[in-house]
């Protein structure tokens, strides 16, 4: 979608949710998912009267952590802010959120595009709780709005991108390179059908080669695959492209993405745009944090995905390609170190066991580490035989098969196979290092 | 004997001596309520049946030798409160019929140290007010003289304990809501250091502000009552791990060497405030020299920003707060909101509007943080202060009603207190015209036993406790 008038200027909002046990700011199980409506509540989430949030300390540190690991600076001094508005899913009338001294601040990731590597800035990751959830049904024939609590005060991080991306194509290798860092982490798991990750694209064009940001952006609200986010974002430069070709200016608004016609369409302009009247939380005090915390807070996030990448290659002397394949998951990464530790004492090699995870697309959760050793070995391990012993049976074996050995000396090479059969027959059909065997053989012979 | 009329200390007393039952004491609590409870209005809610019951189970207790700092004691309780199956209303007919689904962690307390609770009382609805006049129940009278008001927003917990429906009360107070009605009804009023005394349960009025104290008859009765509801809670994270010490200990070390300051700009003619006021104020620092301690003038240059710091970030703080009262949960619409809620709701949500925030909520701050210096750097020089409670006497049913401004300025020597989240101890220091007058000790944050030492030797050189309202 490059165009040489044009450049698009694309920048992200996305909201992980946390899988924390217990909620933002109560103690009710923060897991929703497929519960039965309304079971996991408090006075707290349900917003009664005087109940007050206590902040989750470890939702707090992912929340950290998730900053660290998109190299933010952590400031020493934070802050919840309401960020106050009226919608029936929100029981409090305000959203517990951070404005002005988020958590996290000016960080950036790198990502590979096929010929070219890129750094996005990220303006911000800051902590806040979700909404509960709307259920438009028919209850005795009545179309009603049922509300679902269990999702509401569930810990949500917002990471704030700057206005870096100039295609869809980035937008999507940095959200697949998100969603692994923060599977990483072991912080969310960042299913998008579930919901624990939602994308909010802005989108602009300018006039190619000009420096300051457009007069306009449109932002498209809440889409649920990486899929969609490219096709509203393409959608979105064709349109914008259009309208300005016309003589006119896209007008600033939020959109919604319909995916079944496959295009945005709006949903609220700038003059109806919110005021919500942020202020500090006075129910939860300021949060500061010592340059110790931050550092031990540091050493105990487990290796991320690039970092994993490189020692991997290094360590185990892989290719690029492997490195890759093997690092896309953490349990995958994980699983191939286990075996490599295995296999050490029964001389496996870790490329050995990196092809047949690759090649055999070995499914880490049903193998255990040891068994694939076990397989390997029993493919490609040659049993350990004494070499004296060897060349007796090789020579034993030449004498009873003259045939072979004429057939061999006349140029039918493959004869070799059938002579290495007949060692291994000698040996109970043992796994031989057939290359080993060969040599030998071919020594002999000529 | 009226039992109804005793001491929290002498009930505690005649109960384990067995000098009389729980049943009996709550009887007369409950008969004083029936008799003249018509007139006061100090009730919302009277929970007669439970209240014997647990009256009940408590004599079963003392009879077998268990004691507990409250047992047996009828304690009423601010209808801000929740308190799990008895109907919680604010004083807002938002929330007339809403019967909580748990009790706020005071109540719970209240209710482990064997408290009796025999009823909800009357206040200004979400507290919103100086007077008591603001309740959607009806204003509450005061019982030294019943055409005028009781003080505000706590006005049922003031004028039911000063009228013995009760032993000790609750009350919040968020610019002087505890302190104002105890010295307009003889009684001993505490508003404890922010974070104190836990938040959890009890209906917000404005959040940074709002401190949860309560109402005795005595400065030690108030020590004992402080024992029970103050500490760190899970539920509230504005409630520091402090320990909390027993307030009677050394409530009774006199004042010997203590420095307290009269900070100047509270105690001088000035337009609004009382002469004689400014007598009965000046005669209580006497006492206070000959009981021992040091007088000293000191300045807190930035009271006169105090009401107007004030009156922007409280109502900011309202108007989050009641958002959640949206018409849809409670079954009430926001129609039943009265005119001060929506005063307020409007004045808050438009100084947090955008554009607006950085010249009012923003600089109210900043004035705020300039007050707290102001209190910090006195403290330096002295331990506690001590300044009149309120700027006139009670005034009359509907005088000033009409004018909010008038009402609000009421608060001009309490409101200090809550922007800094010191601990202000309201004590009666005599009366004018047969209208109780208080004087409030100010102290730093988490001075409460001190506050104690200062009130109990004033209070036991005074004795104004003594004098009771004829109903």
């Amino acid at each position: 979608m490059d165009d040489k008038k044009y450049t698009p200027v694309i920048g992200l909002e996305i909201h992980v949710e946390l899988k924390t046990k217990s909620k933002m700011f109560c103690g009710c199980l923060a897991d929703y998912f497929g519960h039965k409506p309304n079971t996991h509540c408090c006075p707290v989430c349900l917003g009664l009267p005087g109940a007050l949030p206590v902040p989750n300390k470890t939702a707090i540190d992912w929340c950290i952590m998730i900053g660290l690991a998109l190299n933010c600076k952590i400031p020493n001094f934070s802050k919840f802010d309401r960020k106050n508005y009226f919608y029936p899913d929100l029981p409090k009338g305000y959203q517990i959120s951070q404005y002005d001294k988020p958590f996290c601040i000016d960080g950036k990731l790198e990502i590979n595009v096929d010929s070219y590597k890129k750094l996005i800035g990220i303006t911000r990751v800051h902590m806040e709780e979700d909404t509960g959830k709307l259920i438009h049904s028919m209850v005795d024939g009545k179309d009603v709005s049922l509300i679902d609590f269990n999702r509401s005060s569930v810990p949500l991080v917002e990471i704030v991108t700057e206005p870096d991306f100039k295609n869809s194509k980035e937008v999507k290798i940095f959200l697949q390179k998100l969603q692994q860092v923060v599977r990483y982490l072991g912080v969310s798991n960042a299913d998008m059908e579930k919901g624990d990750m939602r994308l909010e694209p802005n989108i602009s064009l300018k006039i190619t080669g000009e420096k300051s940001l457009p007069k306009y952006k449109v932002e498209v609200k809440n889409i649920n695959s990486f899929k969609f986010v490219e096709k509203a974002i393409d959608f979105e430069i064709k349109r914008q492209k259009e309208i300005l070709e016309s003589g006119e200016t896209p007008a600033q608004e939020t959109r919604g993405f319909d995916e079944k016609k496959g295009k945005t369409v709006s949903q609220r302009s700038k003059e109806e745009a919110h005021d919500y009247r942020y202020f500090p939380e006075p129910d939860i005090p300021p949060i500061k944090f010592t340059d110790l915390e931050i550092d031990s807070l540091k050493k105990a996030m487990p290796e991320l995905p690039d970092e994993k990448f490189k020692r991997l290659q290094k360590e185990h002397s892989l290719s690029e390609y492997d490195s890759e394949i093997l690092t896309r998951e953490k349990s995958t990464a994980d699983y191939f170190e286990e075996a490599v530790k295995i296999g050490k004492d029964h001389n496996v090699l870790p490329k050995q066991i990196a092809n047949t995870i690759i090649n055999k697309k070995i499914n880490v959760n049903n193998v255990l580490p040891a068994e694939l050793i076990k397989m390997i070995i029993s493919t490609t391990q040659v049993a350990a035989i004494d070499e004296g012993e060897l060349e007796k049976i090789v020579k034993m074996v030449l004498d009873e098969n003259p045939k072979a050995v004429e057939d061999y000396k006349n140029g039918k090479t493959q004869a070799i196979g059938f002579l290495i059969g007949m060692i291994s027959r000698k040996l109970n059909n043992i796994k031989l290092d057939s290359q080993k065997v060969k040599k030998i053989l071919e020594r002999h012979l000529n | 004997m009226d039992l109804n009329g005793l001491t929290l200390t002498a009930v505690k007393k005649g109960l384990l001596k067995k000098d009389f039952s729980s049943v009996e004491l709550v009887k007369s609590c409950l008969s004083q309520i029936d008799k003249f409870d018509s007139q006061i209005n100090s009730f919302i809610t009277v929970c007669q049946e439970t209240a014997i019951k647990q009256a009940e189970l408590s004599d079963e207790e003392i009879k077998n030798g268990n004691d507990l700092p409250l047992l047996g004691v009828p304690i009423a309780v601010k209808d801000l409160f929740l308190t799990k199956d008895v109907r919680t209303t604010a004083a807002s007919n938002v929330l007339k019929d809403y019967i909580p689904q748990y009790d706020a962690t005071v109540v719970e307390k209240l209710k482990d140290a064997g408290a009796v609770i025999v009823g909800k009382l009357n206040c200004d609805a979400w507290a919103h007010g100086s007077s008591g006049e603001n309740s959607d129940f009806g204003p509450t009278k005061n019982p030294w003289n019943k055409e005028y008001i009781p003080g505000g927003s706590s006005s049922g917990s003031a004028a039911a304990l000063a009228s013995g429906m009760c032993i000790a009360s609750t009350g919040t107070d968020t610019g002087g809501s505890i302190r104002l009605p105890a010295s307009f009804c003889n009684v001993v009023g505490l508003k404890p250091t922010y974070g104190k005394v836990s938040r959890y349960g009890i209906v917000a009025m404005a959040s940074s502000l709002d401190s949860i104290g309560h109402f005795t008859k005595t400065v030690e009765d108030n020590a004992l009552f402080l024992n029970v509801t103050a500490g760190k809670d899970i539920l509230d994270a504005t409630t520091p791990d402090i320990k909390v010490p027993d307030y009677t200990k050394n409530i009774k070390n006199g004042l010997r060497g203590i420095k307290i300051g009269i900070p100047k700009e509270y105690a001088t003619k000035k337009e609004g405030i009382d002469e004689n006021i400014l007598r009965v104020f000046g005669d209580s620092l006497k006492q206070f020299e000959s009981l021992g301690a040091k007088i000293i003038e000191i300045s807190l240059p930035h009271t006169e920003y105090a009401i107007a710091c004030y009156y922007i970030i409280q109502p900011a703080e309202v108007s989050s707060n009641l958002a959640r009262y949206d018409g849809i949960r409670y079954g009430n619409t926001r129609q039943n909101f009265g005119k001060e809620a929506k005063r307020r709701i409007m004045l808050g949500t438009y100084t947090l509007s955008s554009g607006y925030y950085d010249a009012y909520y923003k600089k109210a701050m900043k004035v705020r943080t300039l007050i707290k210096k102001d209190f910090e750097d006195a403290f330096n020089k002295v331990d506690a202060m001590i300044t009149p409670v309120s700027p006139t006497l009670p005034w009359k049913l509907g005088e000033k009603i009409n004018d909010p401004l008038k009402m609000y300025l009421s608060d001009i020597f309490t409101v200090t207190a809550n922007l800094a989240g010191i601990p202000g101890l309201s004590v009666p220091a005599g009366f004018i015209n047969g209208f109780p007058v208080g004087i409030q000790i100010l102290g730093k944050h988490f001075s409460e036993e001190l506050l104690y030492r200062i009130g109990y030797a004033y209070e036991q050189e005074t004795k104004f406790y003594e004098q009771k309202p004829n109903l």
